[in-house]
């Protein structure tokens, strides 16, 4: 059943001449009847059979095939008077003002014009650029001249009234389409070539419209409405009108109607056409539909978002495809994604019987469309496609079975699919996973896959798509899937990893105090199913006890050497080498977990040189995903057993502290007023390149700054620095430091377009403060915690300070995704050749050697092709 | 997130900073410099040049931890170190071929300085020589891999991420400057004039380390008109005269002399002769108006008030600004100024003009030329991201930098720059303004040869780009079974 393969090599763009649309013509269109009284399309008129099949079951009047085979046919129509088309009428006016109103040369001398042809075609193929920059200069230099070189007859200006208008301000007047005709049709072949134009298949003379082809109907179906009635499509309305308008003008024409009235419908008709062809042309009323809206006709069908190009042709609508709700599954792979039944019985893989697979894809047919996991359609070797679902004797089906045969059976476990998340801004957003059918609704993921695909389960949805053959899947299957992708192309490092609970999960194990029973380190072993020794525990006696570290170690390759400070280590926490008192400089040596926690700086997600990413980079994408895979569900294993959450006493501070708040918040306003004080009376100095209002506020936000961070640190000197919310906080899994204070201590300044809240009533935010005032509380500065809560005119402010915030995300996705679009049109075409050089598809050199080393960023320690400091580490590490 | 990577970096330096502060101070009081280079003169031995740095810094170290007292020692200890660096080029010798300049250094370079802390054996520096190749073998880019795509996409994704806000500080509390997802669309829109513009000028040895100094040359390039320096003006219509009081504080700001307004006043032709100081008051200038008309004469003065006293045009405010340098440590003085003239700044006096910079691609595409305008874009777009925290790599930045500048000027990304200019039709018609291309190309009788990404999905064939690149396949029909030997 070998299809031929056939390419399309180039497409050639031009305009149809007269003969050519009639030549194509099924059939010529003389009525401007749509139907007859019994409902019926009339020969000869828009809707004419021949024009192609529009209903299932027919055939085609024209080439006898049915609905689904036959393309459609152009009929034609015979203009009375001829018309310009609307989109050459800047051709048009060019043409007509750089070539001679009597003989139709272009108005430079002969000599030169021999020179420029040269010229244009030695450029033409090499270098279109400039062919077509030489075009516009001969043109220039051609309507500048008012006295014809050949004929030496005088040149008249013309004038352009837009949208279709052509005046010479000479003896001819208006320029009626008739007379543009002739004089182009003048113009002599190789002129036109020099000004860029193909007389063969496009001749300026057929910028005017004397024949109009009229589409095939299936390009303008007709809807029938619930109500029985038929409502045609915007087309067809369009080209009823224009045919009306032509009978009309040639019934007055033979009638011999006075000229002026013969001219209005002329220019009736030339309305018509314009706007059939585009409905938006400046200066030319719309056409409408009764309801008032504006017609979609045949330039309106391409444009935009969502006309064809964008569309239709950029992106395509497929099948084999699902949608639903994500939801999080830590038990899977990070290559897996969780299918629901009911999906995986819906989408299909065809597969080829062959001797090898027969007898299991027997057991799919027999299953049927129904039970899973089953079929849903064989085919046959002639291309026959059964349909499961209306077979009674599946079994009769299974046993006709013969290599050759093709069967969509469902979708089962080791399957592999594509995911995707929208926005797709990157290649991560489009990932090939493997298939684990699940019960439940949504697909389930992997949280270590969230970062890439920015995704969180707040009710995010996610589609799946399943390749079709057995190159995509292979594809898929070595460049796609998700271990492939740990690594981002943006920076050299993960972009997969540890996030929240994985990093409180990690350090909380390898945390020093945490010592673990024989129960506990089976309980976490068998979780991940280990299946090694378990090694000597650390401590014996009084009793025998592992340590986290030791547990961690066993998940680390043998040779692996590591060192780094950890995210933990800062403030007095510090440590900068192995001599590390507070646990916060991580050591691996020889795979064994000596010294230092585990927290987002060693596995964290987006962490470029951590342990993580050197894990991934020497040992392979394979053990990466296999290391997460299994780190992380003992990560999860380990809080679940310890058990971790955030309680409301976690941030609660006794009344005492609130009392120093309040003295920190009183000396900030005292401080303040000082200010306002020496601004009113011109004691303050501006700082340079400011004025003295500006001076004041960027002196009052820094004090108010100050008092928040002052009042952060005072409540948080209450807190137990070890419990849960700072766990989280410091190791990086979740909040910072600055979300302790605003839970706590104090929101602080609210601040809109970086300023301080000023606008609202007159002179005043609110009506609750005097006009003038512009003391802390007047300008949105929050002096409660969350805890606390916050009062009225608080609240107000914070919901200010909100809404700002999520107002410029809003324009913020609009013009980045603006942005990113013409990034991606400007340098899609750019591609490494064999010889290490970077090209344009067309062929034009970028780059002599991709990024000036020829390296890959995604191959690359945060940049650097080798780090060698790294390797030699990761080699002798261990004699340090 | 990777937003703390920048400062950690900063810290590195700082430490690396510290460290280098340090040996300095030690080195000026015992000047152990002198006795590593005489005995590093003295040897009979050939000191590999590659090495020969990291032995003098060696030896150095050992002088100054005291473990080593006299010359002898020192000299043993060199000998000891030349054998190791010999040991290690031998090894790494086979590497040299394979591997780029720069990793061949830093390779024998950090083999040798970890080799005088730890003893490493001749199979370790082979399998990290080993390894180091390995690693860099398996860096190289794929050919066929979509390296633009992947460039957009990597500049493109974090917009997402950057702030909207268009004022911030960005170190210079004086003025504000457009940062973020704005300036990254001016940067790649290539705008002819920044939204606020500003230039670094760097000044010279002489002026780079002394305040005053480094305000004398501000003064210079600042403009200043002499609006700037007036305190009244007043318009005496019976006297035909326009009475100018300049403003003492400003004079000195500004470091001007009344005699210095009236010469820039009378070299204007229209005025010659008619500008003279008030004998009564020091900070008084009178000159006679041609006119009586009030309205004239309002016009006079605002032209006198306009002109240009002295300074560079476009160049509205010239902030010093105290810098550090990193590996010294010393402190300088640069320029910071709102408003940008590269060509007229470069040549001012006591200008670094090989240092300065200007934030406008377009002026430095004009001064300086397309390789210029080709780094500026790369070191702008690149401080655009780190300053909002965005770790991007440089590979992608200069690949679009290449796209933006390869026909020799600076083209924009998007309808009327590369986008808009490449070859094919449905490229052009898919991306904006289709219905347009249509036509011109279906006038112009056009032919796309469908090569690009684009055009191949449109119609539906593979692109070649990636796997679709390879065009070699297997014809199952002519294997033929292997034949016995």
């Amino acid at each position: 059943m070998m299809k031929e393969e056939k390419f399309i090599g180039a497409i050639k763009f031009g305009i149809l001449s007269p003969d050519l649309i009639r030549k194509m013509s099924a059939t010529a269109i003389v009525t401007s009847e749509v139907y007859d009284e019994n409902g019926l399309p009339v020969e000869g008129g828009v809707m004419d059979p021949r024009l192609g099949v529009i209903e299932p079951g027919q055939r085609c009047a024209t080439c006898g095939n049915t609905l689904a085979r036959c393309p459609g046919h152009f009929g034609h129509l015979e203009l009375a008077r001829p018309v310009i088309h609307i989109g050459f009428v800047k051709h048009i006016y060019d043409l007509l003002r750089a070539t001679c109103r009597k003989c139709g040369h272009l108005k430079i001398p002969k000599d030169e014009i021999d020179k420029y042809l040269n010229l244009y075609e030695r450029l033409k193929d090499k270098w279109p650029q400039l062919a077509r920059s030489l075009s516009e200069f001969v043109k220039r230099k051609a309507i500048k001249n008012m006295e014809c070189p050949h004929c030496h007859a005088k040149q008249y200006k013309i004038r352009l009234e837009k949208p279709t208008t052509f005046i010479e301000e000479g003896p001819l007047g208006r320029l009626w389409p008739n007379k543009i005709f002739n004089w182009l049709d003048q113009i002599p072949s190789d002129h036109l070539r020099l000004l860029g134009y193909d007389p063969n298949f496009s001749h300026p003379k057929w910028m005017i419209i004397r024949v109009l082809p009229v589409p095939p109907i299936c390009v303008r179906p007709s809807i029938l409405l619930e109500t029985g009635i038929r409502s045609e499509d915007d087309l067809t309305h369009k080209l009823v009108d224009i045919v009306r308008t032509n009978e009309k003008l040639r019934e007055s024409i033979a009638s011999g109607a006075p000229e002026v009235i013969v001219e209005d419908l002329w220019e009736l008709l030339q309305y018509h056409i314009t706007t059939y062809i585009d409905n938006e042309v400046p200066g030319v009323p719309p056409a409408r539909r009764r309801s008032g809206m504006p017609l979609r006709t045949l330039a309106q069908r391409l444009k935009g978002k969502e006309g064809r190009f964008r569309g239709n042709l950029s992106g395509k609508r497929v099948d084999f495809s699902a949608r639903t709700v994500i939801s999080p599954d830590p038990y899977i792979s990070i290559n897996e994604v969780g299918v629901p039944i009911e999906i995986a019985k819906t989408v299909t893989v065809p597969v080829r019987v062959t001797p090898w697979n027969i007898d299991e894809i027997r057991k799919y047919v027999l299953n049927g469309p129904n039970k899973y996991p089953g079929a849903n359609y064989v085919i046959d070797p002639t291309g026959r496609r059964i349909d499961l679902r209306f077979i009674r004797d599946l079994k009769a089906v299974a046993e006709s079975l013969k290599p050759g045969y093709v069967v969509e059976r469902h979708l089962i476990d080791g399957d592999i699919v594509l995911f995707n998340r929208q926005p797709s801004l990157h290649r991560m957003s489009i990932m090939g996973h493997i298939v684990r059918v699940l019960p439940g609704r949504t697909f389930r993921l992997h949280l270590a896959v969230c970062p890439p695909y920015n995704a969180d389960f707040d009710g995010d949805e996610m589609n799946l798509h399943v390749p079709q053959n057995i190159e995509a899947r292979a594809e898929a299957k070595t460049l796609l899937l998700v271990q492939e992708h740990i690594l981002s192309p943006r920076y050299g490092g993960p972009i997969i990893g540890g996030i929240q609970d994985y990093i409180s999960g990690a350090y909380l194990l390898s945390s020093k105090v945490t010592l673990l029973t024989q129960d506990q380190v089976s309980d976490l072993l068998a979780s991940i199913n280990y299946d090694g020794e378990i090694p000597e525990p650390a401590v014996l006696s009084p009793k025998r006890v592992w340590t986290g570290k030791q547990i961690i170690s066993l998940l680390l390759p043998e040779n692996f050497n590591f060192s780094k400070e950890a995210k933990i280590s800062s403030g007095v926490l510090k440590c900068t080498d192995e001599e590390c008192f507070w646990d916060s400089y991580l050591v691996v040596k020889k795979g064994k977990l000596l010294l230092g926690v585990l927290d987002k700086a060693a596995i964290g997600a987006q962490q470029p040189e951590s342990m993580l990413h050197f894990l991934v980079r020497e040992y392979g994408n394979a053990f990466g995903k296999e290391f997460m895979d299994r780190a992380f569900k003992l990560f999860l294993r380990f809080i679940e057993m310890r058990g971790f959450t955030m309680a409301l006493t976690d941030i609660m501070i006794p009344e005492q502290a609130y009392e120093e708040i309040k003295e920190v918040v009183e000396e900030a306003k005292k401080e303040i007023e000082e200010l306002i004080k020496m601004y009113r009376e011109g004691k303050l100095e501006s700082m340079p390149g400011r004025t003295l209002e500006e001076t004041l506020e960027i002196k009052i936000l820094d004090v108010l700054s100050k008092a928040r961070d002052k009042a952060g640190e005072r409540a948080v000197k209450y807190l137990d620095p070890f419990n849960n919310v700072f766990i989280m906080a410091k190791t990086g899994a979740r909040g910072s430091a600055l979300n302790i204070t605003q839970m706590t201590a104090m929101l602080g300044q609210q601040s809109v377009r970086g300023q301080r809240i000023s606008r609202g009533y007159r002179g005043r935010t609110l009506p609750h403060f005097k006009r003038g005032d512009i003391g802390p509380e007047a300008r949105g500065f929050v002096a409660s915690s969350f805890v606390k809560g916050l009062s009225p005119i608080e609240m107000f402010f914070h919901a200010a300070g909100g809404r700002e915030g999520l107002v410029d995300t809003a324009v913020r996705t609009s013009q980045s995704g603006y942005m990113q679009r013409r990034l991606i049109n400007s340098l899609i075409d750019l591609v490494v050749e064999y010889d290490g050089t970077v090209r344009s598809a067309y062929g034009e050199l970028v780059q002599f050697r991709y990024g000036e080393d020829g390296v890959d960023p995604k191959n690359t320690s945060f940049g650097k092709a080798v780090n060698v400091e790294r390797i030699i580490e990761k080699h002798v590490g261990w004699k340090k | 997130m990777t937003g703390k990577k920048t400062s950690k970096k900063k810290k590195k330096t700082e430490t690396e900073a510290k460290r280098a502060k340090t040996e300095k101070i030690l080195e000026e009081i015992t000047r152990p410099d002198k006795l590593v280079e005489r005995v590093m003169k003295l040897t009979r031995r050939k000191i590999p040049e590659e090495l020969r740095e990291e032995i003098r810094r060696a030896l150095l170290r050992e002088v100054l931890d005291f473990s080593v007292e006299d010359e002898d020692a020192l000299k043993e200890k060199l000998n000891e170190f030349i054998d190791k660096a010999k040991k290690i080029i031998a090894i790494s010798e086979v590497a040299r071929e394979v591997l780029p300049e720069g990793i061949y250094l830093e390779l024998v370079t950090s083999l040798f300085r970890v080799n005088t802390r730890i003893e490493l054996d001749d199979d370790e520096l082979r399998t990290i020589r080993d390894d180091v190749v390995r690693t860099y073998l398996r860096a190289i880019v794929d050919p066929g891999e979509p390296v633009g795509t992947v460039a957009a996409q990597s500049i493109g994704e974090p917009g997402t991420q950057m702030t909207l806000r268009t004022f911030h500080y960005a170190g210079v509390k004086e003025l504000n400057v457009t940062l973020g997802l704005p300036r990254l669309i001016e940067l790649v829109d290539a705008r002819k004039t920044p939204e606020t513009p500003m230039m670094e000028i760097h000044l010279d040895e002489e002026h780079k380390y002394d305040r005053e100094k480094a305000i004398e040359v501000a003064r210079r390039i600042e403009m200043t008109r002499i609006e700037n320096v007036v305190d009244v003006v007043d318009i005496s219509i019976a006297t035909k005269q326009l009475v100018i009081k300049l403003d003492p504080i400003m004079l000195q700001d500004k470091g001007l002399t009344r005699d210095d307004i009236i010469r820039v006043l009378s070299k204007s032709k229209s005025l010659a002769g008619k500008v003279n100081p008030d004998p009564d008051d020091p900070y008084t200038i009178i000159i006679d108006m041609p006119t009586k008309d009030p309205i004239k004469a309002q016009k006079f003065r605002d032209r006198i008030l306009r002109m240009k006293l002295k300074g560079i045009k476009d160049i509205k405010k010239v902030i010093p600004q105290k810098r550090k340098d990193p590996e010294t440590g010393r402190e300088y003085y640069v320029l910071i100024t709102d408003g940008t003239n590269l060509a007229a700044v470069m040549k001012v006096e006591g200008v670094d003009p090989t240092h300065t910079k200007s934030n406008s691609v377009h002026e430095i595409e004009n001064v300086l030329g397309i390789e210029a305008a080709r780094e500026a874009l790369v070191r702008e777009i690149k401080n655009t991201l780190d300053e909002q925290g965005l770790d991007v790599d440089i590979r992608h930045i200069m690949l679009l930098a290449d796209m933006m500048t390869r026909t020799g000027v600076v083209r924009q990304i998007g309808r009327h720059g590369v986008a808009g200019e490449k070859p094919s039709v449905l490229a052009r018609a898919a991306f904006e303004v289709t219905v347009k291309h249509l036509f011109d190309a279906s006038a112009r009788g056009e032919v796309d040869l469908i090569r690009g990404v684009t055009e191949n999905v449109i119609i539906g064939q593979l692109a070649p780009v990636g796997t679709a690149k390879v065009q070699l396949k297997m014809d199952p029909t002519k294997i033929k079974p292997l034949s016995k030997r």
